[in-house]
Order: C-alpha cells, then sequence, then structure tokens
C-alpha cells in the first residue's frame, strides 16, 4: 500500500493500481476513452488526464497509464486539467461528430462549442477494438496502420480475415459505433446536449468547488453573487 | 588483421604506423562526404585515382578520401599536404594542372582558392579563413585526417587510446564521475546531462543492458550526426564502448536514418573492422570487457528520433512512443535497462577521457559545456558544418563564421532546434548559443539545425511549413498531437491564404497550449513552438496576413501578385516563352501582360526576366 | 509471387538471422529487390519470423521509406528540407508535378516515373534538390527542373 495526496486529502492506494484506478475508487470519476478495465491500458485519447505535482513543476499526466507511489499528489479537477480535456475532447468530437459516447462527454463537460473545422471521421482510433481481438479473443485480426493523420484501423491489405471468427466484440465495444441522437437541436456539430451548463465556479476559483458531479450546479456562487459581490480577481488565488 | 590481445599492442601499433603516416609525406585529401559527393566530388577522386595512375605517380603521392571538412557550400574540397593549401569547387577538370602544378612543384593555383567576399583577400589554407578560425574543431577537426573507411588511421591518431585508459585504469563508476565532472549534456536536443543518465542507467537492475546510439537525425537542415557518423565512424564506437562499459551493457546499437546510406555503410565497415582487430566484440583487448555493436536501419519516421519510439522500432514495432513515466533507463529496450545517446554525444565521451573533465569544462559556458556542431543552412553564404563552444554568439555564427547573408539581403531571423525548436529574431542576435538561453527565449538546442532566414521569408509560412512536416510525422496516437496538428495545419493554410481571422489566432494559442500540456511524447509536446515561437516574435505578420490580407514577405501565394512593369519591359518575350500556364501575353517590342486568372505564382518569369520588369506584389 | 522470388525472399530472411530486430532492415533489401513490398512477401516474413501479419502490415505501413505497390521505373524525389524550403523548393515541387501531372505519391499512368517528397538530404549547400533515381540535381529552379525533366524524358540525362 501506498499513500497519495488526492485533492489535498491523504489517501491509501494499492500499490499495483493505475492513478486512475485509485481516483475512481474514492468514488470521483474523470471522462475516458480508450480506456477499459478488462484490457491493457493504451494512453492515446488523453482525456484522463490529471495534474501531479513533483519535479520541477506539475505536469498533466494520463491516469489510466500513470502509476501510484508513496507521496505521490494528484489534483484531479484543477482549472488546467478541467480545461485542458475540455479541449481535447472538442478535438475528438471535429474528429467524430456522429459519436454517442463523446457527444454526452461533451454535454457531461459543459461543452457548448466546437470551433474546430469537423473531419467526420467514423473511427475515433481508441484501439479499443485492436485490444479486444488481441487480448480478448486471442486473434489480432484487425491492427493500426499508416501514421499520423492517415491513421487506420483495419485487417492487413484490407482483405478478408482469416483469423476473424465473427464474434462482433470490435463491434459491442466502439465508442464510436452508438451513433447520437438526432433531436431536439441535433444541427452543427455538437448534438442537443441534454444536460446541465458548465460549472461556474471555475470562473471565479482555480478548482472546483465540489465533486458532486461533472458539472457544478452553480448554486454556491449564485448564493455568493445574490450577496451583491463578485468575488475580485485578488481573491481568487486562495 | 591480427587482433590486438592488450593495450600495449595497441600502442605499439600506432607507434608504428606514426611513422608511416607521417603529415609531411606529399597526400591529397578529398572529402568524401555525401555534400562533397552530391557536388561530383566522387568524380574528382576518380580523375585523380586515373591521373597518378598515368603518371605512375601512385607510390609517392598519397590520395586519401576523408570525412566531411565541414565548408559544404565550397565543396569538393581538396587539401594538398604537406602545405596543408585548400582547393575549393574543383573540378575533375582541374585534377591534371593540380597534381602538374601544385603537388609536383608546390604552386598555389590562385583560381581554385578561397576569397572571402568581404575583404576579397584569398586563402591559402584553412587557418586564412574565417570560416575555420571562428570554430574550435576539437570533434570535427579529426575528419581532416582520416580516411574513415580505414581504422588504422583513427588509431594513428590517437584512437581507441581513451578506451584503453578507461579499460587500464578506470572503473566504471570513475568513467561515469568523469563523464558527469566534464559537463557534457545529450546533443541530441534535450540536454540531459549525460553522466547522470549513466548513473542510473547502472544502478538499474535488469539484464543484458543496452546502448544505444540514436542517428536517426530527423530535422530537416541538420546533417552533422550524419558526417560525423560518415566521416568518423570509430569515434562513436569507441565513445559507445565505453558507455557500456560504464553502465554494465555488452550490446550496443547504432539506429540510422533509412536516408543516410553512406553513414550507415562506414559504420558497418568500421564495426567489422574494429571487430577484427578485437576491439570490439568478445574480450576487448584481452580484459574480458565483451561489446557488440549491430546496425538497424530506420524506415522513414521523424518521429523514431524520440528515445521510446527508436526502441520500439529495433523490437521490430510501429514507432509509437510510450509515456516516460517509468523512464528508459530503468525499462527500456525490450523492458530493460537503456542508456539512448545522440551521436555527437558518443563523439564527445573519447574527447573527454582522453584530455580529461577539466579540460573539457573550461570549454563553453557555465550551464553548457564543450563545443556543439551546427549544420548552418539556409540563407546564408558559407552553408556548412561548424563546430564551435558553447556559448558563441549568433552574430559570430552569421557574420564572422558565416560570412554573412546570401545576396546582400537583411537577417530576419535564425532558425534553430528543427520542427521542436524556434526562431530567434535578429534583434536577439547577441544572444549566446547555449542550452538554458535558448529554453529561455521559447526555443531549444534541437540537434544542430540552424536555418538562416532573411527579408524574403514569411514567417507564417515557415509556421506553417513546419506544422505541416509534423503532421505527416506524428505516430497518430495521441489525440492532441494526431487531431492538433490537423486543426494546426487548416488554421494556418487559412492565414496563410488570406482567410484568416482574429479569433483564429486566439484558437491557435489555446490549442498550442493543450498539445504542449497534454501530448504523449516530445513530438506533440513541442509540436507547437513553431507557431508560438514566430506568433511570439513577429505577430506583426500574423497580423498582416489576417488583417490586412497582405504577405509583407511576398511568399503566400494567395496574397501575392505578379505583374509586369510597363515601364521596364522591353517586350523581349522571354517571360512568355517559360511560363508553364501561358498567362503572359504581348506583342513583340510591346510591354507584356501577365493574366492573374492564369499565373500560378511559380516565379519562372521573374526568374527570367533581364530586366526586373516582372513585379511582385 | 513464383517458387523463385519466394526463394529470393527466403535467402534475405536467412542473411538476417530470421531476426525481428532487423525488420525494417529486411524490408529494405526486399524493397530494393522487387521495387515495393509485395503481399506475399509480406506473409513470408511473417511466417518466418513468427510475427503476427497484423504487426508485419501494420509496421510496413508506418514507414514511409516503403511502398506496398508498385513504382514508376524513374523514381523523383523533390527535397522539403527547410532550408530548400526557404530557397523555394515549393514552387520545383509545384513545377514537377504540374509537368508529370502527378502529385506526391503517385506515378504516372505509363509508370515511368513516380514521385516522392523527401526529407532533408543534408546537402543544403546545393539546395533545392531533386534527386533522379539517387542522382542529385541542385540549384534547382521552377524553370531548371521543367528543363531536366524534359531531358531526362528524351533520354538526355541519366539512364
Amino acid at each position: 500500500m501506498v499513500k497519495i495526496k488526492l485533492n489535498g486529502v491523504e489517501a491509501w492506494a494499492q500499490d499495483d493500481w493505475s492513478l486512475l484506478d485509485a481516483i475512481r475508487f474514492y468514488g470521483l470519476n474523470l471522462p475516458t476513452l480508450c480506456h477499459h478495465d478488462g484490457l491493457e491500458e493504451y494512453g492515446g485519447c488523453r482525456l484522463c488526464l490529471v495534474e501531479v505535482e513533483g519535479g520541477s513543476r506539475p505536469r498533466l499526466v494520463t491516469s489510466c497509464t500513470h502509476p501510484v507511489w508513496e507521496g505521490l499528489s494528484v489534483r484531479t479537477h484543477s482549472k488546467w486539467a478541467v480545461e485542458t480535456r475540455k479541449l481535447v475532447l472538442e478535438l475528438l468530437l471535429a474528429r467524430c461528430p456522429t459519436s454517442k459516447t463523446l457527444q454526452d462527454m461533451g454535454a457531461k463537460m459543459g461543452l457548448t462549442e466546437v470551433r474546430f473545422k469537423p473531419r467526420y471521421e467514423d473511427c475515433v482510433l481508441c484501439g479499443l477494438c485492436v485490444r479486444i481481438c488481441k487480448e480478448q479473443m486471442r486473434s489480432g485480426a484487425i491492427g493500426f496502420v499508416n501514421r499520423g493523420e492517415d491513421s487506420d484501423i483495419t485487417t492487413p491489405f484490407d482483405a478478408a480475415s482469416e483469423e476473424c471468427r465473427r464474434c462482433g466484440g470490435c463491434m459491442y465495444i466502439c465508442p464510436a459505433c452508438q451513433s447520437r441522437c438526432e433531436g431536439p437541436r441535433a444541427r452543427g456539430v455538437l448534438c442537443g446536449s441534454c444536460l446541465s451548463p458548465s460549472p461556474t465556479c471555475l470562473d471565479a476559483y482555480d478548482d472546483v468547488k465540489c465533486y458532486m458531479s461533472e458539472t457544478a450546479c452553480g448554486t454556491c456562487i449564485g448564493r455568493l453573487q445574490q450577496g451583491g459581490t463578485r468575488r475580485s480577481e485578488s481573491d481568487r488565488k486562495e | 588483421m591480427r587482433a590486438l590481445r592488450s593495450v600495449g599492442e595497441l600502442d605499439a601499433a600506432r607507434a608504428a604506423l606514426r611513422d608511416q603516416r607521417r603529415l609531411d609525406r606529399p597526400c591529397i585529401t578529398i572529402c568524401s562526404g555525401t555534400g562533397c559527393h552530391a557536388l561530383e566530388g566522387g568524380k574528382v577522386y576518380e580523375a585523380f585515382e586515373e591521373e597518378l595512375r598515368k603518371r605512375r605517380l601512385g607510390d609517392r603521392i598519397g590520395l586519401k578520401p576523408t570525412g566531411c571538412r565541414g565548408f559544404c557550400e565550397r565543396g569538393p574540397i581538396v587539401v594538398v599536404r604537406p602545405q596543408g593549401i585548400l582547393y575549393q569547387r574543383v573540378e575533375a577538370g582541374h585534377v591534371p594542372d593540380i597534381i602538374s602544378r601544385t603537388v609536383l612543384k608546390g604552386e598555389i593555383i590562385e583560381d581554385l582558392l578561397y576569397v572571402d567576399p568581404t575583404t576579397g583577400e584569398k586563402a591559402v589554407a584553412m587557418g586564412d579563413m574565417a570560416f575555420y578560425r571562428g570554430q574550435e574543431r576539437v570533434i570535427m577537426g579529426d575528419n581532416d585526417e582520416l580516411n574513415p573507411g580505414d581504422i588504422w588511421d583513427y588509431i594513428a591518431i590517437g584512437g581507441y587510446g581513451a578506451l584503453g585508459k578507461v579499460l587500464t585504469k578506470m572503473t566504471p563508476s570513475q568513467v561515469i564521475e568523469e563523464i558527469k565532472l566534464s559537463g557534457l549534456r545529450g546533443r541530441g536536443g534535450g540536454g540531459f546531462p549525460t553522466g547522470r543518465k549513466w548513473e542510473s542507467c547502472r544502478l538499474a537492475k535488469g539484464e543484458p543492458k543496452y546502448v544505444i546510439c540514436n542517428a536517426d537525425e530527423g530535422d530537416p537542415g541538420a546533417y552533422s550526426n550524419r558526417s560525423l557518423l560518415e566521416g568518423n565512424p570509430h569515434k562513436v564506437l569507441e565513445g559507445m564502448a565505453i558507455g557500456a562499459y560504464a553502465v554494465g551493457s555488452s550490446r550496443g546499437y547504432v539506429y540510422v536514418r533509412t536516408e543516410y546510406p553512406l553513414a550507415t555503410k562506414n559504420v558497418q565497415i568500421a564495426i567489422k573492422q574494429a571487430g577484427e582487430l578485437g576491439l570490439l566484440g568478445r574480450n576487448i583487448l584481452g580484459f574480458g570487457f565483451d561489446f557488440s555493436v549491430k546496425v538497424v536501419s530506420g524506415g522513414g519516421a521523424f518521429v523514431c528520433g524520440e528515445s521510446t519510439a527508436l526502441m520500439a522500432s529495433i523490437e521490430g514495432r510501429r514507432g509509437e512512443p510510450r509515456p516516460k513515466y517509468v523512464h528508459s533507463v530503468t525499462r527500456g529496450l525490450w523492458d530493460k535497462p537503456t542508456s539512448l545517446n545522440n551521436v555527437e554525444t558518443w563523439a564527445n565521451v573519447p574527447l573527454i577521457i582522453e584530455r580529461g573533465a577539466e579540460w573539457y569544462s573550461q570549454i563553453g559556458t557555465i550551464g553548457s559545456k564543450g563545443t556543439k556542431v551546427f549544420s548552418l543552412v539556409g540563407k546564408i553564404n558559407n552553408t556548412g558544418l561548424v563546430e564551435v563552444p558553447m556559448g558563441t554568439t549568433f552574430q559570430q555564427m552569421i557574420y564572422n563564421i558565416g560570412g554573412g547573408i546570401r545576396d546582400g539581403k537583411k537577417l530576419k531571423a535564425v532558425q534553430i532546434g528543427g520542427p521542436s525548436g524556434g526562431c530567434i529574431p535578429s534583434h536577439l542576435m547577441g544572444m549566446p548559443i547555449d542550452y538554458d538561453a535558448l529554453t529561455q527565449v521559447g526555443s531549444m538546442m534541437g540537434s544542430g539545425g540552424m536555418v538562416v532566414m532573411d527579408e524574403d521569408t514569411c514567417m507564417v509560412d515557415i509556421a506553417r511549413y513546419f506544422v505541416n512536416f509534423l503532421k505527416d510525422e506524428s505516430c497518430g496516437k495521441c489525440t492532441p498531437c494526431r487531431e492538433g496538428l490537423y486543426q494546426m495545419a487548416e488554421i494556418l493554410e487559412d492565414i496563410s491564404a488570406g482567410r484568416g481571422t482574429g479569433p483564429q489566432l486566439e484558437l491557435l494559442q489555446q490549442l498550442a497550449d493543450v498539445m504542449r500540456d497534454a501530448s504523449l511524447c516530445a513530438l506533440g509536446q513541442t509540436a507547437a513552438n513553431p507557431v508560438l515561437t514566430t506568433v511570439r516574435h513577429f505577430k506583426d505578420e500574423y497580423e498582416s496576413h489576417i488583417h490586412d490580407r497582405k504577405c509583407p514577405a511576398r511568399v503566400c501565394r494567395g496574397l501575392i501578385k505578379y505583374s509586369v512593369d510597363p515601364g521596364k519591359c522591353t517586350g523581349c518575350g522571354r517571360c512568355l516563352k517559360v511560363c508553364p500556364e501561358d498567362a503572359i501575353k504581348g506583342e513583340k517590342k510591346k510591354p507584356h501582360e501577365i493574366d492573374p486568372a492564369r499565373c500560378i505564382k511559380c516565379g519562372a518569369c521573374r526568374d527570367e526576366c533581364k530586366f526586373d520588369a516582372v513585379l511582385k506584389v | 509471387m513464383n517458387e523463385t522470388d519466394i526463394s529470393k525472399i527466403d535467402s534475405m530472411i536467412d542473411r538476417y538471422n530470421a531476426d525481428k530486430e532487423l525488420l525494417v532492415s529486411l524490408f529494405k533489401e526486399i524493397q530494393a529487390k522487387f521495387g515495393y513490398l509485395p503481399q506475399d512477401a509480406l506473409s513470408r516474413v511473417s511466417e518466418r519470423l513468427g510475427i503476427s501479419m497484423g504487426q508485419v502490415y501494420g509496421v510496413a505501413t508506418f514507414y514511409k521509406a516503403f511502398d506496398l505497390r508498385p513504382r514508376g521505373r524513374h523514381r523523383i524525389g523533390v527535397c522539403l528540407g527547410t532550408a530548400c524550403h526557404v530557397r523555394r523548393a515549393e514552387e520545383v515541387l509545384q513545377r514537377v508535378e504540374r509537368e508529370l501531372g502527378i502529385r506526391d505519391g503517385e506515378s504516372t499512368k505509363d509508370m515511368q516515373y513516380s514521385l516522392r517528397t523527401v526529407n532533408c538530404l543534408g546537402a543544403c549547400a546545393l539546395g533545392p534538390i531533386v534527386m533522379i533515381d539517387g542522382e542529385y540535381h541542385g540549384r534547382m529552379t521552377s524553370k531548371k527542373v521543367a528543363e531536366l525533366l524534359k531531358k531526362h524524358r528524351s533520354g538526355k540525362v541519366g539512364t
């Protein structure tokens, strides 16, 4: 067991846990895409970023691939982490706006616009299909090909595969296979977005004020504002 | 060749050679590097061979191909010994004269000498040239004296003496201490203290350990590693052997870019020869120290210059980097402790062991010790490889050594560090070349590419160029790099074409920050640097493109127009003939006109016009 | 591929001791011999080196040095290194594309020429550079490269 510091609070973690394991164990939630409990970590989507201290200055790391160690200090919802995760998702949505998984994450994160050029790709390159085929089915029928913006996932030479046993695991696990709904305001790159708007406390503070949900309800700020004074710039860093 | 079984035998062999290879014997040396070869150096060499044979002078006059001398702009370079007369831009046709007059009679052929463009003075030997006087060629200097295909040349100038010293007089820990004391920092760009890296590798648990030479020099415009490996492969191998001894490894790899066939060949020959002499392989010099080296080829992927991607490549996998939460000195190649260093870093090691850390640390600045080899290219008069002590200013590089800007233009910026680096604007030329000073202005040392840019270079176009380069080279695994570069390229295309908006500039900044903070490897993390440094130092150019729809340097094709000045045009019709799109119309002796609808802005007409009548506005 | 070709592949693999670390070097040799990486060659490599076809194919498509389709008889490379770029290499590329009617990475219909942009060749003093079948032609401009191609097509340059 090792002792880590999670959002300022000391907590125990098992030696072989990833940082994401520890964070989830304590009931906090982070968005993920390429992570799956039954499969090896990939660390490619970059959505599960958290801020760790140590070394010369704090860094953002992917919690799924980062190990825990004695004294590790992490902030899961610092302004830096939250806003970076948001822009990463914005990039992913520009790539694949038809994915319900991504749209739901966007709504939870309070993403209200996608400022990038939409690519309308079908695949988010999370690699889950490759890993389930290789690790669970021991088939390895599909894999990554090419690189960079031409990256793709397919069978060798796009040919019908002899290794593929038609298990359907790749379709089951694919986060882009579930299409987003078409209403009520299904125009543009972002979908209707049925959930509540973005956390307002980050406008005034450097960290969210509670971890109740992905988006804070804004009531605490509302109460402050009823008092008539809005916190000034200088008061921000407590 | 019989293997040498002890340091004593090595020293004896060296002493015997010294007499044979005295520098006062007549010898014609000619650079055999890729640069001079591209300038037909191979034909010059063959012409010398032929001529010497015809005149039956082969016994008296030596002919030696050497490593790169650095003055690539003036190649092919021939140096005639013993006088040390340097001839530049030598052609096969000059050869008979060189032999008759210079070699046999000691006469100097004035036309083949280098003339300083500013002073008009003719230089006879290397020491007479400003290009060489400003340098301190402690690493590259050896290239002048040796044939890279002949191990005995290397031994004759003291080669493998450092390895001998290490095996007879030093423990691995002592070697590490010496390297630490010297202050040597990684020459591949990161600048990590080499001694510390070796120490961590030594302390790490796991067998076997590996040492790797990163010769995947991918920065466009940087070729100093290539010339080192081509010109003096043994120096690098010796450094690796010493490093292997220090960390406890017996297996080494040299990973060479596929685009460097000559370097690959020369290293393979060197390994074979060193093996035959017992300087590599099993029981080196009879000390029971084993170290063997394998040469592995790259496949055309810039990302494989990143250490973890390089190791993936050696393992027969796609060159995808992995996060460095656990360092490669602990778990690297095949999950074993691995010490990966750049070609130039390895080349510094024998020098440090030979002359001592104290001597070495006198060169350079407090934070950056030793020398660095740069490839000085672009809009500079003296293109070539330059080795200077750390701390030399850009001013000295560009004007003293580099001979100033080509065609009398004005300096605008110096790009250093490749696509991961940044542009240093002209008003900062007094800056010293030093790891920390460069990081402070938002750039980095990189592997040594230094591209000089003048008033005709558009900085927005440069940012676009680098982003497109990186976009092609991204491995594609992580979102910020793969998607970020795609979107950055789209925005820069818009700006370059005159479609840019103010909010896009702001978006570019946010995107750059996320790429830096969230990417998996150093390629993605530094991919935004070209944009960040050009926006930082040349914001006015961006604003001109966006708000005024103008490209001040007149490069971005969407924002320039070619037209004929009727006042200067004589109607000679030359431009009309060279236009690939038939976009120019006009009668003989009457001013011609360019149809902007057909013009593809290739510039052929402007290059062709003898009257300066084609304008680029 | 016929049997002789397969045995040629086998002897290459033998020379490399079926070493996984030399996979990319092996690909280089196969491509040097056959002009590209034929599917049958890759299958053989997969069999003998004990690497899954998925990995072999994934590696072959990752590295830009390899072509999985046959290329033209003459290979034209235009250097797009930074030093060449500032000396207007893009204009040279544009001209080559126009003269041959193909884009970067493509081959002419008659399979005489294929075009690739290349990363820095390290002969920056000579830039901009156009390579034809490994031979360097330096100090190129839009006009000079058009002349070079014309000469090459009429057999006056190279073989």
